[in-house]
């Protein structure tokens, strides 16, 4: 895969990730965000219904704690999670927590992390993950990490030492795990393809790659990968020969017409080596000093990505640690991806792409779902003025309503309702024929109104949730490809301005 | 569930009915109702959407699956969100953004089934709403100005609802008063152009009464008639049109319809099923997901797993009736029958006796 930016302004990142996926032709765009699942499904969607929303992102960010329980179903079926839940064709991330859910702190270990399921606690260590992440095979997976330090209130610089330590070796260890079963993979992938036989002359390749360095296969793809692992390969396995069609292949620079074994672009039978990159963890709590060093030393190691870990909370503690996020991202590579976990409000995004971030996760429009609001929140920072007429005066009699219920009301996600939505259960949307949003193309508002809605919530009928998450997905998504906009055109102090405008 | 007016002849023209095929064996029949939203090919199953939403599914979904006509409960929209919103929301077809048809009920057998404070009397039936406690008098004319509101395309008289397990002069007297309240009805009705009023044979389980109602309802000049509390092999004795909440409700607690009765797909045989439900079935949850998948998701708290199984559920109960319908137009339904039997039940002595004898009644033997 390969980020390229297209520029950067004021600290954001605008550019496209190329060569994605198992078969290398999906891209996405940054700042970006990934569709949020539960147990790899969009939360009420079916196929068809999630099909109807427009923007979807390109990828969807599965959770392993409603993943890990299906471990041995998911080994038995072989292909894959993506398949399993019938997304073929979607990039997948897999991250260890779901965002929404809190986990409880305290199990973390030395030697193991654990998941919070359904059915109870998962405890992972290193290479029960690994085999997990082997029988999902997702695109992208968070490593193994220590984020239990976001969870509690004034941590010691001990526990937060110790938690930047342990992500970094279960790194380690986990990219180490990778390696091993990819060299075993191939080697018995070549075998069964015939492309080996068991001569004992040894055959180097005119590589000028060192053995040491050859031995670090992970972290990236592109063309040159086979040859780099087949080098490997003969390296580690010691005295074999590749027979001639392997011989031609590894010589060549382009995968020969006739290769019924190596063309990894279309599936041969047991040749294709899925490779699942590992998003590197960095925690350090909010000591700047241990942030520093887990941006450090994770860049140091072969991964494909970075998550920022420990930024969720509430609006305040994030104040407080934006200033840890600037300094952070400074310390990555330009071209590898930031995700940042636990953080979905608007207001939040822009400023974390502000300080370096690229793709966030979209459970905010969810938690809205819950508690049957509707995002309403206006990001067109260049509409005609008949329409901010029209939109303001809406927003401004909302916001005034909604300070006055903001501090009575908390919801069924525990989170108070935001000032970016309306709540669809107030008995003013009872007679209230217009769409949730006038202008909004997604289905709901093409086909229903806030009355009909207000319906649905009152008498608890499950189209209820259906209705409002393909409104407040198509929203948010359309949210971020006006952030992507505006940075095309140099107008995203508009666009902040305007959503700050909204936020109080 | 309803029939259509009683003309048996190919070559008479029925108000909305149109006959198609007939069975020279049994009396089911093949046809077409011609109502205000569209042509619905007959026999029928019209999934239940209580309170203008068909649980969990868009109507476009409904509509993708084939659906041309469904139900709305007049009882439930009455109490909320009311008539009087409806009509101004254009509407039960409006309201829920239906293009296709509805029926309505009168409200009359959920005020009984529901309520527990409920009196009948010869004014209507009386009875306390449990969101507001205040009393209201359901009477005919009442029941059918809601359902002037709703604007649905089939609506139901108010009748005297009895259980079929009681007997006595209870039965005869709610008959008699059926009868009345169909009158009071017709009367009452403001739009009998666009909405058409079905009349309700009552009677319990008295022949005589039965045929007593029948005789003095057909009477009057109503479009169709409904007959309550029976089901299943309704088809071969005739009835064109069938609602039930049983699939819509049974997907809820994760069970999905194949043609060997149901499968509870939560229980752990499921778990590595990698096959989809019915590999027969053309809905969309067949297409794209396996029984393994959708058992890992019922046991998540993501309700996408009920609305995979409503949409397999309704198009079963959907598909069904469409091979029902073909079998009688091919004049093979009697077979169709005996192969639909034989799958669900395996040895025809396991089907239930009040099947086998319905269908000996109209000259289709299993076995």
């Amino acid at each position: 895969m390969k980020l390229s930016l297209t520029k950067v302004v004021n600290g954001c990142r605008l550019g496209k990730i190329k060569n994605l996926g198992k078969t290398g032709d999906h891209t996405m765009d940054i700042p970006g965000c990934l569709l949020y699942t539960k147990t790899g499904s969009a939360p009420h969607l079916t196929h068809h219904t999630l099909h109807n929303i427009h923007g979807v992102p390109a990828m969807a960010q599965l959770t392993l704690s409603s993943l890990a329980e299906h471990h041995e179903v998911l080994t038995e079926y072989k292909e894959g999670v993506g398949k399993f839940i019938g997304m073929p064709e979607s990039l997948l991330y897999c991250s260890l927590h779901d965002p929404v859910s809190p986990c409880p702190a305290g199990y973390v270990t030395n030697k193991s992390v654990s998941v919070w399921s359904v059915a109870g606690r998962v405890e992972m260590t290193v290479s029960k993950f690994m085999a997990i992440q082997k029988a999902l095979q997702p695109d992208w997976f968070q490593c193994l990490s220590d984020g239990e330090v976001s969870c509690k209130e004034a941590t010691s610089i001990k526990r937060v030492r110790k938690s930047v330590d342990r992500s970094l070796l279960f790194l380690d260890n986990c990219l180490r795990l990778q390696e091993e079963s990819e060299t075993l993979a191939l080697s018995s992938r070549l075998e069964c393809s015939g492309a080996i036989s068991t001569q004992r002359s040894l055959l180097l390749l005119g590589s000028s790659d060192s053995p040491t360095s050859a031995s670090r296969v992970t972290g990236t793809t592109g063309a040159c990968c086979h040859t780099r692992l087949i080098f490997v390969f003969l390296v580690e396995m010691g005295f074999h020969s590749v027979g001639q069609a392997g011989l031609e292949l590894l010589t060549s620079s382009d995968p020969p017409a006739s290769a019924s074994c190596w063309d990894y672009r279309h599936e041969p039978p047991c040749l294709v080596l899925q490779k699942s990159v590992i998003i590197g963890v960095i925690e350090g709590g909010d000591v700047m000093e241990e942030r520093l060093r887990s941006a450090r030393e994770t860049a140091k190691r072969p991964v494909g990505g970075f998550l920022l870990d420990g930024f969720q909370g509430n609006p305040t503690t994030l104040e407080a640690r934006l200033r840890l996020l600037s300094s952070v991202t400074a310390e990555l590579p330009e071209d590898k991806p930031r995700l940042i976990s636990g953080v979905s409000r608007p207001d939040e995004v822009l400023e974390c792409i502000e300080r370096g971030v690229d793709l966030f996760e979209s459970f905010f429009p969810y938690q809205v779902t819950e508690r049957g609001c509707a995002l309403t929140f206006s990001f067109d920072y260049q509409p005609n003025p008949e329409e901010t007429l029209l939109q303001q005066n809406g927003t401004q009699e909302e916001i005034k309503c909604m300070d006055q219920i903001k501090k009575i009301e908390t919801t069924g996600c525990n989170q108070e309702i935001t000032s970016f939505e309306i709540n669809l259960k107030e008995k003013k949307y009872q007679e209230d024929f217009n769409p949730l949003v006038r202008g909004c193309s997604c289905y709901c508002c093409k086909n229903h109104t806030r009355a009909y809605i207000h319906h649905l919530l009152v008498t608890n009928e499950l189209l209820a949730g259906v209705l409002l998450m393909m409104h407040n997905f198509e929203h948010y998504f359309g949210f971020f490809h006006y952030i992507r906009e505006a940075l095309k055109s140099d107008k995203l102090a508009q666009l902040k301005e305007l959503i700050h405008r909204q936020a109080s | 569930m309803a029939g259509a007016a009683t003309q048996a002849s190919l070559e008479s023209a029925p108000r909305i009915m149109r006959l198609v095929a007939e069975c020279s064996r049994s009396r089911a029949r093949a046809g077409e109702l011609w109502l205000p939203h569209g042509t619905v090919a007959t026999p029928v199953f019209m999934p239940v959407g209580t309170q203008a939403t068909m649980k969990g599914i868009t109507t476009e979904q409904l509509d993708a699956l084939g659906c041309r006509i469904c139900l709305g409960n007049t009882y439930h929209l009455g109490l909320r969100p009311g008539p009087e919103l409806i009509q101004k929301a254009n509407g039960l077809h409006g309201f829920m953004n239906w293009p296709h048809n509805l029926l309505t009920d009168s409200g009359g057998f959920q005020m009984v089934s529901l309520v527990s404070l409920s009196e009948v009397t010869e004014e209507g039936v009386r009875f306390r709403s449990p969101y507001d406690g205040n009393e209201t008098l359901l009477s005919p004319e009442k029941s059918v100005q809601i359902q002037n509101a709703l604007g649905s395309d089939i609506i139901m008289q108010l009748d005297d609802v009895v259980s079929s397990t009681v007997t006595g002069p209870r039965v005869e007297e709610a008959m008699y008063r059926s009868i009345r309240w169909l009158d009071r009805c017709i009367a009452a009705h403001q739009r009998p152009d666009k909405q058409n009023l079905f009349a309700i044979i009552q009677g319990g389980l008295d022949a005589d009464l039965r045929a007593t109602c029948l005789e003095e309802m057909t009477k009057r000049d109503v479009p169709g008639f409904a007959i309550g509390g029976l089901s299943g092999v309704c088809v071969a004795l005739g009835c064109d049109m069938f609602d039930c909440v049983f699939p819509t409700r049974t997907a809820r607690f994760g069970s999905a319809l194949v043609p060997t009765g149901n499968l509870q797909l939560r229980k752990k045989v499921f778990e590595k099923d990698f096959g989809p439900i019915d590999p027969e079935c053309t809905c969309p949850t067949c297409q794209k997901h396996s029984r393994a998948f959708l058992h890992a998701l019922l046991h998540s708290d993501n309700t996408a797993a009920l609305h995979h199984l409503t949409v397999h559920n309704i198009a079963y109960q959907l598909q069904l009736m469409s091979a029902v319908r073909t079998s009688i137009v091919e004049k093979r339904f009697p077979d169709f029958v005996r192969d639909f039997m034989g799958a669900m039940y395996g040895d025809p002595t396991l089907c239930p006796t009040w099947a086998t004898d319905a269908l000996a009644s109209v000259g289709i033997t299993l076995g």
